[in-house]
């Protein structure tokens, strides 16, 4: 398997320098064979199509490059060429006024920002050289070159993936990649409280931040990573299978031959669907506070003589926050399961029925194999996405209890993503933030790769069907 | 015979106990919420007390509400509202785009792009929080333009969440798209004329879930919109009023406020859930 794995890599990586091989050797052909426009429009983009009459792609070519110079000649160039240092002049304040120095904010986004530039700019230089050798090839085959107008409504037909994605495509780019790019490259910087921008400068650390997480002595905060990092685990754990085989459960006795108003019973279980998170888990949180409903009626019932502490004691607050994850969990996963059970062919329990099986022993060999096995990528989801459950969490417990054994103010319920978001949002701690999010990144990716090729219905999509 | 039938009889009173004791669960948070909106504010304590029913019935709470001189929770309802309803209109529009492609076309850098935009989605969202702020405050999307921000953070970053409505176009036969095209249709007149009409269950899941969605947005909308109350949402704004102003009896306010965004949310979401049902198990199945 693992051999496997190892071939098919090398064939990819293999794969990809012929694919650049050939890019170039295409460059070199195309100059060598292509004519004077060609070869001018190496360095004037778009000329050649415009000289064949391609006045739409050739303008459209044209315009990047003037974009691209004009961007990085009156924009980009200050902030890249202090990439390096992330700016040495700092702020002062001379007399009353304060003189701005440089901003490592700036130079570290809009550096980033150029070095994309730069790549799409050599990207649209290649489509420019490639667009040139088809045109000369077209021309020399003697065929005709498509006329502006058709390029055009190929927009709507051939090329209307283009049309489609352009905007999703930027959009994720503006307002994903690139805020995600600068934030890996924030945690190789000392970025924090006291190097903040424009007052004061910020500059490259190395791997200081990831060694001050690993680190179990001194002021490192290894221990509570650990800690976190193994609640986060158990939390995502306990909190998918409860709901799974809760709300499996659920499904099936509603399901069950002889329960009457089926509808009535399932309606009432989505309402917490329905209802927005804020408005019942905040509600709940109250609820189950040391002054709330549920340890008031206690105390006045005699069950208790003292409030039980269900978000202030450590471990009680981890058991409550799973039991009432469970009772938001439990719909969703009802609805689902509600829908799949009806797709298991009735005549398999029948015969079950008829060999003498009890209705454990076809939930055991019918029901739950179904269920796993259709249900397999969805539980994966499922668990990467109860690692990032931020809601339940912070809505319950601003990941309190709060612990003095803890360091960078971790609280006993934190998961990863709580930290991090505490991080940048009271401690402005945007180093460590940044390294907590990439850890993040790596659990979810090592978690997602491992089990998904475990899954059967992958390894064996026709195994149900 | 017989025996079986009481067994029956027996399985089926208990499942109809252990459901009426779910009900009575998953009941209760709501009910309480519904009965101490109604505590009334100048004769009882307005914030935490150990009894469910309130002594008296009053709508102090929700004049509360209401009275714009005291408080803005109009004017977050209304940004909520204004939110939701854009996000919901673009959102559904981006994802119809980008699985409409990624399911019917075939072109060069797609299995790439499904894989960017994967491994992107294992990101936690939050770890961009402080970059997003910085971007929108260039273009002067914070505090008091925190609205339009929010609508182009979420609109703009929604096209990696096209999986449910890419299955739903993979399960079209793409025989119809091809007859189509030999009839002369453009892949745009495909798109629009054809695909579009028959998706009516997962526009309206997606819409559904779009417009969902920014009720519950909390933590983006309060590091945008930070200090800056006209422009909270619902969320942000009665989040504030639990954690910190309880004391001080908003705990029922809160509770009247949480029943009015309960309220339209909830009948949307009881008359559209077939095809919310639809939307996730298709969703969960192709995972």
């Amino acid at each position: 398997m693992a051999k496997g794995a190892n071939n098919k890599k090398k064939n990819a990586a293999s794969l990809f320098f012929e694919a650049i091989g050939n890019g170039f050797k295409e460059i070199g052909v195309t100059f060598a064979e292509g004519d004077i426009k060609t070869k001018l429009s190496f360095l004037i983009f778009g000329l050649g199509p415009i000289l064949r009459g391609q006045i739409l792609i050739g303008v459209a070519l044209l315009l990047c490059e003037v974009l691209f110079f004009y961007f990085m000649a009156g924009f980009g160039w200050q902030y890249l060429s202090k990439f390096s240092t992330l700016g040495t002049v700092a702020t002062k304040k001379v007399g009353r006024k304060t003189v701005y120095g440089d901003n490592s904010f700036l130079i570290l986004l809009f550096g980033v920002l150029c070095i994309f530039a730069i790549i799409a700019f050599i990207a649209i230089w290649y489509i420019n050289v490639k667009e040139n050798r088809k045109e000369e090839l077209l021309l020399k085959a003697g065929k005709k070159l498509p006329s502006n107008k058709d390029v055009f409504m190929s927009l709507f037909d051939k090329n209307f993936h283009k049309t489609l994605l352009a905007l999703p495509v930027t959009g994720i780019f503006v307002f994903t990649v690139l805020p995600i790019v600068f934030m890996i490259l924030v945690a190789f910087t000392n970025y924090d409280k006291n190097h903040q921008s424009p007052s004061n400068l910020f500059t490259w650390v190395g791997l200081d931040n990831f060694k001050n997480l690993v680190s179990f002595s001194g002021a490192g905060i290894g221990p509570t990573f650990l800690q976190v990092l193994l609640w986060t685990l158990v939390w995502a754990l306990f909190a998918t299978f409860t709901n799974y085989f809760l709300g499996l459960a659920v499904a099936m006795l509603i399901n069950k031959k002889g329960i009457k108003f089926k509808k009535l019973w399932r309606t009432i279980l989505v309402l917490t669907i329905a209802v927005p998170q804020f408005v019942s888990l905040l509600y709940v949180m109250k609820m189950f506070a040391n002054d709330g409903l549920i340890n008031g009626y206690l105390i006045k019932w005699g069950i208790i003589k003292s409030y039980i502490p269900f978000w202030t004691d450590p471990m009680l607050a981890r058991i409550t926050i799973i039991v009432v994850n469970i009772w938001i969990g439990i719909p969703y996963m009802m609805l689902i399961a509600t829908g799949l059970l009806m797709n298991i062919p009735e005549d398999l329990y029948e015969s079950a029925r008829i060999d003498g099986a009890n209705p454990w022993q076809m939930f055991r060999s019918i029901t739950l194999p179904y269920m796993l096995f259709v249900t397999g990528p969805f539980l994966l989801t499922q668990f990467t996405g109860n690692l990032n459950n931020f809601n339940v969490i912070y809505l319950l417990t601003q990941g309190k209890p709060q612990s003095v054994n803890l360091a960078e103010k971790a609280g006993n319920t934190d998961l990863l993503i709580t930290w991090l978001y505490k991080m940048t949002v009271n401690d402005t701690n945007y180093r460590m933030a940044a390294v907590i999010g990439i850890m993040v990144f790596v659990v979810t990716a090592v978690i997602s790769l491992v089990v998904y090729n475990m899954l059967p219905s992958v390894k064996d999509e026709e195994g149900f069907q | 015979m017989k025996s079986y039938k009481t067994k029956r009889a027996i399985g089926n009173i208990i499942g109809y106990i252990i459901l009426i004791l779910i009900s009575i669960i998953w009941l209760f948070p709501f009910v309480g919420l519904v009965l101490q909106s109604f505590r009334s504010y100048a004769t009882e304590y307005g914030g935490m007390v150990d009894y469910l029913v309130p002594k008296q019935f009053s709508l102090d709470n929700y004049k509360f509400l209401f009275d714009t001189s005291q408080n803005n929770y109009l004017l977050w309802y209304k940004n909520t509202i204004v939110i939701a309803v854009f996000v919901s209109i673009f959102q559904t529009i981006i994802q119809l785009c980008v699985s409409y492609a990624l399911s019917r076309m075939r072109f060069a850098g797609r299995t790439f792009l499904m894989r960017f935009w994967l491994i992107l989605g294992m990101f936690p969202g939050f770890l961009t929080m402080i970059c997003l702020y910085f971007l929108l405050k260039q273009f002067g999307l914070t505090q008091a333009g925190a609205i339009p921000g929010l609508i182009l953070v979420t609109v703009a970053s929604c096209g990696m969440g096209y999986y449910v409505c890419k299955g739903y176009f993979d399960t079209i036969p793409k025989a119809l798209d091809e007859a189509a095209m030999i009839d002369g249709a453009t892949r745009a007149r495909i798109f629009f004329t054809m695909i579009i009409p028959m998706s009516k269950p997962i526009i309206i899941y997606t819409a559904l879930v779009a417009f969902m969605a920014p009720w519950c947005d909390y933590v983006f909308a309060s590091y945008v919109a930070f200090g800056h109350d006209t422009s909270y949402n619902v969320a942000v704004g009665m989040t504030r009023w639990v954690w910190t102003n309880d004391y001080q009896g908003y705990f029922t306010r809160f509770c009247a406020g949480g029943v009015l965004v309960a309220i339209p949310v909830t009948l949307l979401f009881m008359f559209l859930q077939k095809y919310y049902v639809e939307g996730v198990t298709g969703g969960a199945v192709k995972g």
